[in-house]
């Protein structure tokens, strides 16, 4: 047993597994409670109170909501494809939590660092894709379907605006792997040299989480549920856990790309990571308020604003950071 | 431990990509190869080139099989619709070109050629492979590199003059018409909205 201990490939995959619980349990952790959080902030934008019946200021409610849906009866539709119908609702969660390993949270706390982490987060998000159509289609029920097609075209079309929006801090970190985008921040945000990629990135952020304004697979009010319709107990729970999970995950790449990562003033180097828990809940409280504010955008407005708007915005934004930096360092 | 990595996803790879071509159901073929893509990727990580093994997920897996699987669900395929001699004929090919392979592979295992690295293996460059593609991309192979992108730009512009085409020579259609139509129609008497929603024909994507 010693001697197994001892094996290098064997340390590293025990200190591997002990961060990924960390992780794991942590994002689980404040998954449930953003819940609460944005039941809360929906109340407070619509003059309402939110939930504040369980326990002190309804704080125990996501545990029972969370009771609630494992007790839930779980259903099957007749004409389902089965294995398909099991597998989309672990899709949704797997990816989010899987790009989650790269970004660093504080000087000395990420999973791994890769040297194409944001590459994995790219790839991550695109298989995000199929979690929901798969779910459309599986479910045999023609909203479901409508809302996973809807879905795919939708994320197809915001992927190459996200990804493009990021090759400009690429080129002016000249690296992909985030925790060394996080150190070229230490003098100043890249928010301030790149503002159009930062509002390019939260705009197709929305659209690749599937929020309201761009919630189409599952407007309620055309679709009934959307690609969810006929998921119910704990299986819906895992779309709307993957929901928040690629909401924080989404943040997080945002905060590490644009805001400065845990970089901040005042605190000391061990305290640091709350800088990035305070921009990672600032960026967190505007998810919610925009899905409060805006009204959905239409079909062929959300196809017309990814196509014509946001890709070639982003491909100036590239050709002006590359004429910039020819010049800063051609000179 | 690397060598067991290799074991575990290179059977997936086989398993999976056996099962593309012998399910029945096209979506489930479908993402069969999309496992078979994931288990490529993985093979690339563990030879040490991260950047290809990334954009093998981020291209073939997240955005190509998406188109595919999109087409299948949009024309609700359930079975082969093909039948007759044409699926004989080709299903002969592919037995000739498989067996072909098989005996290539079997030569160059039998002559000893496949066994382990020909190169040395050399020590990964400081800025990992992507910047040395990059660099590889842009200096040494920059011709060829303009070449394949000319070729997609081709590509691109042909998907769009087929879709184009099918509206405009058959006449005022929907898609053609409703501009060039409007200024004699709005005089005229009748409800001001029997022109329906005029939609361009580049609205439609994917």
């Amino acid at each position: 047993m010693p001697a197994l201990l001892a094996n290098p490939d064997t340390q590293f995959v025990l200190w591997a597994l002990i961060k990924i619980v960390v992780i794991l349990f942590g994002l689980l952790g404040v998954v449930s409670y953003l819940t609460f959080a944005e039941r809360k902030v929906a109340g407070h934008i619509q003059a309402r109170t939110g939930p504040n019946r369980v326990g002190p200021f309804g704080l125990l409610q996501p545990i029972a909501d969370v009771l609630k849906l494992f007790f839930k009866e779980e259903f099957i539709p007749a004409g389902a494809n089965k294995v398909v119908f099991h597998i989309a609702p672990m899709l949704a969660v797997i990816p989010a939590l899987v790009s989650f390993s790269v970004v660093p949270v504080g000087p000395n706390f990420t999973v791994t660092d890769l040297n194409v982490g944001l590459l994995l987060f790219l790839a991550m998000s695109s298989l995000g894709v199929y979690s929901i159509t798969l779910a459309g289609w599986s479910s045999n029920n023609k909203y479901a379907l409508l809302g996973g097609l809807r879905s795919s075209a939708q994320m197809i079309s915001y992927e190459l605006a996200m990804g493009l929006s990021t090759v400009g801090v690429l080129m002016l970190a000249g690296s992909l792997s985030l925790v060394d985008i996080v150190h070229a921040q230490q003098r100043y945000w890249f928010i301030v040299q790149q503002p159009l990629a930062f509002i390019i990135f939260l705009i197709t952020a929305f659209a690749e989480t599937n929020r309201a304004p761009f919630d189409l697979p599952e407007a309620e009010a055309e679709l009934v549920a959307g690609f969810h319709t006929e998921y119910s107990s704990m299986k819906w729970g895992l779309f709307f856990l993957g929901e928040y999970a690629n909401m924080i995950t989404i943040s997080s790449i945002a905060v590490t790309l644009f805001l400065g990562g845990w970089n901040g003033p005042w605190l000391p180097e061990p305290l640091k990571f709350l800088w990035y828990f305070a921009k990672l809940a600032a960026l967190l409280f505007f998810f919610m308020w925009v899905r409060w504010t805006f009204p959905r955008l239409r079909y062929d407005q959300l196809m017309l604003l990814g196509w014509k708007v946001l890709l070639p915005l982003a491909l100036l934004n590239v050709m002006v950071t590359a004429v910039g930096l020819w010049w800063a360092v051609g000179r | 431990m690397i060598p067991l990595l290799f074991a575990a996803f290179a059977a997936v790879l086989v398993v999976s990509s056996l099962l593309v071509i012998l399910h029945r159901n096209p979506v489930t073929s479908a993402l069969f190869l999309v496992l078979a893509f994931c288990s490529l990727a993985a093979l690339y990580l563990l030879l040490g080139a991260e950047f290809v093994g990334m954009v093998q997920v981020i291209v073939y897996a997240g955005a190509i099989m998406v188109l595919f699987l999109f087409v299948i669900m949009y024309l609700n395929l359930g079975h082969d619709v093909e039948g007759g001699v044409q699926i004989a004929l080709r299903r002969g090919l592919g037995w000739v070109v498989g067996a072909v392979l098989v005996a290539e592979g079997a030569m160059l295992l039998a002559r000893g050629l496949a066994l382990g690295p020909e190169t040395p293996q050399s020590p990964p460059p400081p800025g990992g492979n992507t910047r040395a593609i990059g660099l590889l991309l842009y200096s040494r192979y920059l011709f060829p590199f303009e070449i394949t992108s000319l070729v997609l730009l081709v590509a691109m512009v042909g998907a769009i003059v087929i879709t184009r085409g099918r509206t405009t020579p058959a006449g005022p259609t929907r898609a053609a018409a409703p501009r060039a139509a409007a200024p004699p129609a709005a005089p005229a008497a009748g409800p001001p909205d029997t022109e329906p929603a005029d939609v361009p024909a580049e609205e439609v994507h994917a």
